[in-house]
């Protein structure tokens, strides 16, 4: 422990020119001004001259004292700090001090340097050494050569190799939110095992995440874990679906989401490794794994990561904020996503011809002749939004044009129809039927700017009250 | 030169942090046994005794053989065991 002396400590390093420069005060402050404590982060013969000097070979009592800069110059009274500065200030030094001469032949002021105990890598291994981390997860200790293996061999993996969660990553990645890595975000099916903050992080450095991703990862995983959006039968169920993540807001820039070119696809490591973090917590917290208590006949690949960000035009009201968030926030939908289907439409150029085109592609979600199961993403890439646009459709209007286009006459949809078994009950042969549930069609921008494409994003064929219902949560930043 | 490193457990805790070692069977009767030999001296001589009172036993019993001791089983030596026998035997010393 670093003992808090009645007097004054300096903290320097003899790589630092001002902590050269105020070394030769430093016998005279002792003398005239003590006691004086001098901790050097480099050299042990530092201050030499003061008897109570030390090496700060481990850099405790600098991390204790909370440096940030060399040379600090701390005034303690009764075990307690009563001031400090940084650097060279002469006024400083000679109030801290009470001499008023100190330094009378040097410049009124240089600037410090960095104290060794903020260089990179270092903080956290201090901080797990000395401080109080709060970290509650199990220490596992291994002797394998390869880390990144030892994860394999205890199925901490989907598939692809993750970061091993080192104590010092993990802390790292803490960082990035201000939460207590105890609290619990919430209980983790199909175990229904407590998930804490540390394990969002343990998971979210294994997934590859940056620190400052971790508001997102736990927006998501606080929306995937409402009752509505009903994870326990998504990671169960035999169809194909796993939960994807729509971010909207200023954190998708802050963060470099993608929301242009390929951003359905791979590359961008915000978007891969946010959706990624919430599937591995899935996995590890949860236990949901494929072959065991995840029974799907086929999957899709995004369940191992589908995650983007909507490419907001002011032209266009985006998802969030049609779903409540205010302007200017942040926020993450989840949806019970399958795979992408695209749409090739390059010949429409006006709004009635385009949204007859996304009618009919959007019919095919689960099955033509099915209604009112499956939700749907619509993604509008920004050539074919400009369709839109510039008729002067809104979103809204899109939807609402779409919403009617897509009702049928049930006796096209029942089952038989067609000579096709599959269809809808018998009962609605002689009703009107519309494709999708009330609220069950979304609609986002996104995509690079040359194309005249868009796509379909079937949604879970158990959607609704009945299975998975989307759900939207503000990024706290 | 191995060095212990530190993780922190992904995972719900539910499970014991050092993974517990498969079952024994009860009984090897139907069971196919592999001995494998690492091609250490003499090492033939233990299994050969092995094969015989497993035989005696009515344990169909597979041999298998490294091309060496000094490095670990080709993989597809690995895999054709695993594939073909309910348990191992390995000599691991002369």
């Amino acid at each position: 422990m670093t003992a808090l002396p009645h007097g004054l400590i300096v903290i320097a390093k003899r790589d630092c020119p001002t902590c050269q420069l105020i070394e030769p005060l430093l016998a005279d402050i002792d003398r005239r001004s003590g006691p004086l404590t001098v901790y050097s982060q480099d050299d042990p013969g530092f201050g030499s001259e003061v008897r109570d000097s030390h090496y700060d070979n481990s850099l405790e009592h600098s991390f204790r004292l909370n440096a940030e800069f060399v040379p600090t110059l701390i005034r303690m009274e009764n075990g307690k700090e009563v001031e400090r500065t940084y650097g060279w200030h002469r006024e400083d030094w000679q109030r801290l001090t009470g001499l008023d001469d100190l330094g009378a032949d040097l410049p009124l002021m240089r600037p410090g340097c960095g104290s060794k105990t903020l260089e990179p890598g270092v903080a956290e291994k201090l901080e797990l050494k000395f401080g109080d981390t709060r970290l509650g997860a199990r220490s596992i200790e291994t002797d394998a050569d390869d880390l990144i293996e030892a994860c394999y061999e205890r199925g901490w993996s989907d598939g692809l190799p993750v970061v091993p969660p080192t104590p010092e990553r993990v802390l790292r990645m803490l960082k990035g939110t201000d939460r207590d890595p105890a609290e619990e975000v919430g209980l983790v099916p199909p175990d229904l095992a407590p998930c804490t903050v540390e394990k969002v992080a343990i998971n979210a450095v294994m997934a590859g995440c940056k620190p400052e991703y971790m508001p997102v990862v736990l927006a998501a995983l606080e929306a995937a874990l409402t009752d509505e959006f009903g994870l326990h039968g998504l990671l169960c169920t035999t169809m194909f679906a796993g939960p994807m993540i729509i971010a909207n807001g200023p954190v998708t820039k802050a963060i470099g989401m993608n929301s242009g070119g390929n951003a359905l696809g791979q590359g961008n490591r915000a978007n891969a490794t946010i959706g990624r973090a919430l599937q591995l917590i899935v996995r590890n917290v949860g236990g949901g794994r494929p072959g065991e208590i995840d029974r799907a006949t086929l999957g899709t690949p995004g369940k191992y990561t589908f995650c983007f960000a909507e490419a907001e035009d002011s032209e266009w009201m985006p998802l969030a904020q049609e779903r409540g968030i205010a302007a200017g926030r942040s926020a993450v939908t989840l949806f019970a996503a399958e795979g992408v289907q695209g749409i090739v439409d390059q010949k429409s150029r006006d709004p009635e011809s385009l949204a007859k085109s996304f009618a009919l592609a959007l019919r095919a979600v689960d099955h033509p002749k099915m209604a009112m199961a499956g939700d749907a993403v619509l993604v509008v890439s920004p050539e074919h939004s400009r369709v839109f646009i510039e008729a002067g459709w809104s979103k809204a209007r899109l939807l609402e044009e779409l919403e009617s286009l897509l009702k049928f006459p049930g006796e096209e949809m029942v089952a038989g129809a067609g000579g096709i078994a599959e269809g809808i009950p018998e009962q609605f042969r002689d009703k009107t039927v519309s494709k999708f549930r009330p609220g069950g069609l979304l609609i986002v921008r996104a995509g690079g700017t040359a194309g005249l494409f868009s796509a379909v994003i079937a949604g879970w064929a158990a959607s609704g009250p009945v299975g998975s219902t989307s759900v939207t949560r503000e990024v706290k930043v | 030169m191995t060095q212990t490193n530190v993780m922190l457990d992904p995972t719900g805790e539910l499970s014991p942090a050092i993974r517990a070692r498969l079952a024994r069977p009860d009984s090897l009767a139907g069971k196919t046994v592999g001995l494998l030999d690492i091609s250490k001296p003499r090492g033939d001589v233990f299994l050969d005794r092995l094969e015989e009172r497993l035989t005696a036993m009515e344990v169909t019993v597979k041999r298998y053989r490294k091309p060496t001791f000094t490095r670990v089983a080709p993989t597809e030596l690995k895999q054709q065991i695993a594939g073909e026998v309910d348990l191992v035997v390995e000599g691991l010393a002369d």
